[in-house]
């Protein structure tokens, strides 16, 4: 199985070829350029590098969000637009499964932070647990939009050690130093951000497990509604939802 | 290139969401549309009283597939059979162009068609070549939407130079803010253009705007001010307000300001041929205003039917094969640009 993978959901644009086992190849940039100036080039480069037959694709993964909206849009529609070339179906990894299969096989809690703004970071969290060769991601908080303070608490109250990595690190490094009881540490420049290798990885585990879906009915995960449709909600509603930020629809505990 | 090859058909697949239309379209050899799709998103953007930017963006993803799969198949072409892709890259929203303009280059990418970004305005120029096969450039254009006024001399294919343009709010922008002030609601353009009829456009002297340093800009920033005040002096007054005469006479203000800086272009640059375009060119009494002047003139007046007058894909496959016999490609980082000017290298 071929599997042609996108990573356009924050700062950084990946995109990677992955076949069967293999690891094709892989283009990652965390640059200033708009995706929209970089995703679909890098793919071209990554596509002539590998002598890549782009109708020999199977599944295209890409990261189906949270991310900046923008961007999670600039993939959606590119991988949308191959799918509808390629006749194939689309794989929509969430960003943040993706972001903790940085640290596979980890036994200690992995926690992505993406910087969401308004005090806010998309985060979930995970651990992996050994099965025969191979280990499956497990999922204690499944991703969501959280309030640092509100991940705080969940993360202190589990009272394991836990690895950060993400975006969303260098903005609340601080914040987490001062309020985390467990014991902690942050990535590495080489696993501390979005991968397309990661997307791929995961887009093959949704292939076996059935979770393809079709090109023309892909749309991106947000985990938050638009300013104006919040607005509309009305103040109360607005604070509401914000209280509910911890246990809302996509962001139930397992 | 052997005749053969030069015979041979130019077919474009267009896409366009520059706003709150998700369209797509197959147009050949540049005059004959074979199909045209157009989702539009007016009910989602009127419970907010107009278009919402992220609302709009998130509906043109989910939409995007739909209306290229359909637009293929009511042309009953695969998109093999296509020769090049073209895509509006501005101006517009920026997060709703990036959906069209992304698509767009995947589609080509993987397809390995040539790939060809359009400019918004030039594709509303370009929608009165669909239904009139004999108009030729050069001519003249008022370009009149919610986003845009510009009155533009064509000079050739591809060859524009704007005379005048508005310097507040555009034309339709007008009309959508006189609409809900008035109580028509959103979208102001068709409401107004209906409510008219009931009205008496003298009843109100509204103001019309000259711009000293050129005839041919506009201004609709004081008319709209003016009607606000109009209002506002009848609300303390306790006079009611006639909401048909305000808009007849509002419409009329703004309908005698574009014939007018029209026909003064026309007259000066001895123009005869001339064509409106642009979602407020489906307005019937300025259409009409506009076919009586031009026949006075003696110059031949063109418009597109109101469907090609409001944004579609059709005109952009129109435009899209004019630049690409022209030579035009684009490479696979073109991007969206919300503030593309006319004429500004894309």
């Amino acid at each position: 199985m071929k599997i042609l993978a996108l990573d356009s959901s924050g700062l950084v644009a990946s995109v990677a070829l992955m076949q069967d086992d293999v690891l094709v190849g892989e283009y990652t940039t965390n640059y200033k350029k708009t995706h929209s100036q970089t995703l679909l080039p890098m793919l071209d480069e990554l596509g002539r590098m590998v002598e890549l037959d782009l109708h020999t694709v199977d599944v295209i993964a890409v990261a189906a969000g949270p991310g900046s909206f923008t961007g999670l849009r600039i993939g959606a529609a590119t991988a949308k637009g191959l799918g509808l070339a390629l006749k194939a179906p689309i794989a929509p990894v969430p960003t943040v499964d993706a972001l903790a299969w940085n640290f596979y096989g980890s036994d200690r809690l992995v926690c992505p932070l993406m910087d969401a703004r308004r005090s806010q970071v998309y985060t979930g969290i995970y651990t992996f647990r050994r099965e025969e060769e191979a280990y499956r991601q497990v999922t204690l908080q499944p991703q969501c939009a959280l309030l640092v303070e509100q991940l705080v608490e969940k993360l202190n109250e589990l009272g394991r050690e836990v690895i950060f990595l993400g975006d969303g690190v260098p903005v609340y490094r601080e914040a987490l130093r001062r309020q985390l009881e467990v014991p902690f540490s942050f990535a590495p420049a080489c696993c501390s951000r979005q991968r397309a290798a990661l997307v791929a990885g995961l887009g093959a585990v949704m292939a076996r497990e059935g979770k393809l879906v079709e090109a023309d009915r892909f749309a991106p995960e947000y985990l938050r509604m638009s300013q104006a449709e919040r607005e509309r909600m009305g103040a109360d509603e607005a604070e509401k939802e914000a209280m509910r930020a911890g246990i809302a629809p996509s962001c139930r505990g397992e | 290139m052997n005749t053969k090859e030069e015979m041979r058909d130019i077919t474009i697949l267009a896409i366009e969401s520059s706003c709150d239309e998700t369209a797509a379209a197959v147009v050949r050899n540049g005059r004959e549309v074979l199909s045209s799709v157009i989702y539009s998103q007016i009910d989602l953007h009127t419970l907010y009283g107009g278009v919402v930017p992220e609302i709009a963006s998130r509906k043109h993803i989910e939409k995007i597939n739909q209306v290229v799969e359909k637009a293929l198949s009511d042309a009953r072409l695969s998109l093999e059979e296509v020769t090049a892709v073209a895509v509006t890259c501005g101006p517009g929203l920026v997060g709703a162009l990036l959906v069209g303009v992304s698509a767009a280059k995947a589609i080509a990418f993987a397809e390995k068609k040539p790939l060809v970004g359009v400019h918004h305005i030039e594709g509303h120029i370009c929608a009165n070549y669909i239904e009139n096969k004999d108009l030729e450039p050069p001519f003249l254009c008022l370009v009149v939407s919610g986003g845009h006024s510009h009155l533009v001399m064509v000079k050739d294919y591809g060859e524009y130079e704007i005379l005048g343009r508005t310097r507040d709010d555009a034309a339709g922008e007008a009309f959508d803010k006189v609409a809900r002030a008035i109580g028509l609601g959103y979208p102001g353009g068709p409401k107004i253009d209906r409510v008219s009829d009931l009205g008496n456009p003298e009843a109100i002297a509204f103001p019309r705007a000259k711009i000293v340093d050129n005839v041919y800009d506009f201004s609709f920033s004081g008319l709209k001010s003016a009607v606000l005040n109009y209002l506002n002096g009848c609300r303390m007054k306790g006079i009611e307000i006639n909401q048909a005469d305000v808009a007849a006479s509002f419409q009329k203000a703004v309908v005698d300001v574009l014939v007018e800086h029209s026909m003064e272009a026309v007259r000066r640059h001895g123009v005869k041929q001339f064509a409106v375009a642009g979602g407020v060119a489906s307005n019937s009494h300025l259409r009409a205003a506009l076919e009586e002047a031009c026949k006075r003139q003696g110059v031949r007046f063109y418009r597109p039917s109101p469907v090609y007058c409001t944004d579609n894909a059709a005109m952009i496959g129109v435009a899209g094969y004019y630049e690409f016999v022209k030579g035009v490609r684009h490479g696979w980082d073109l991007n969206a640009v919300p503030n593309l000017r006319l004429g500004d290298k894309i």
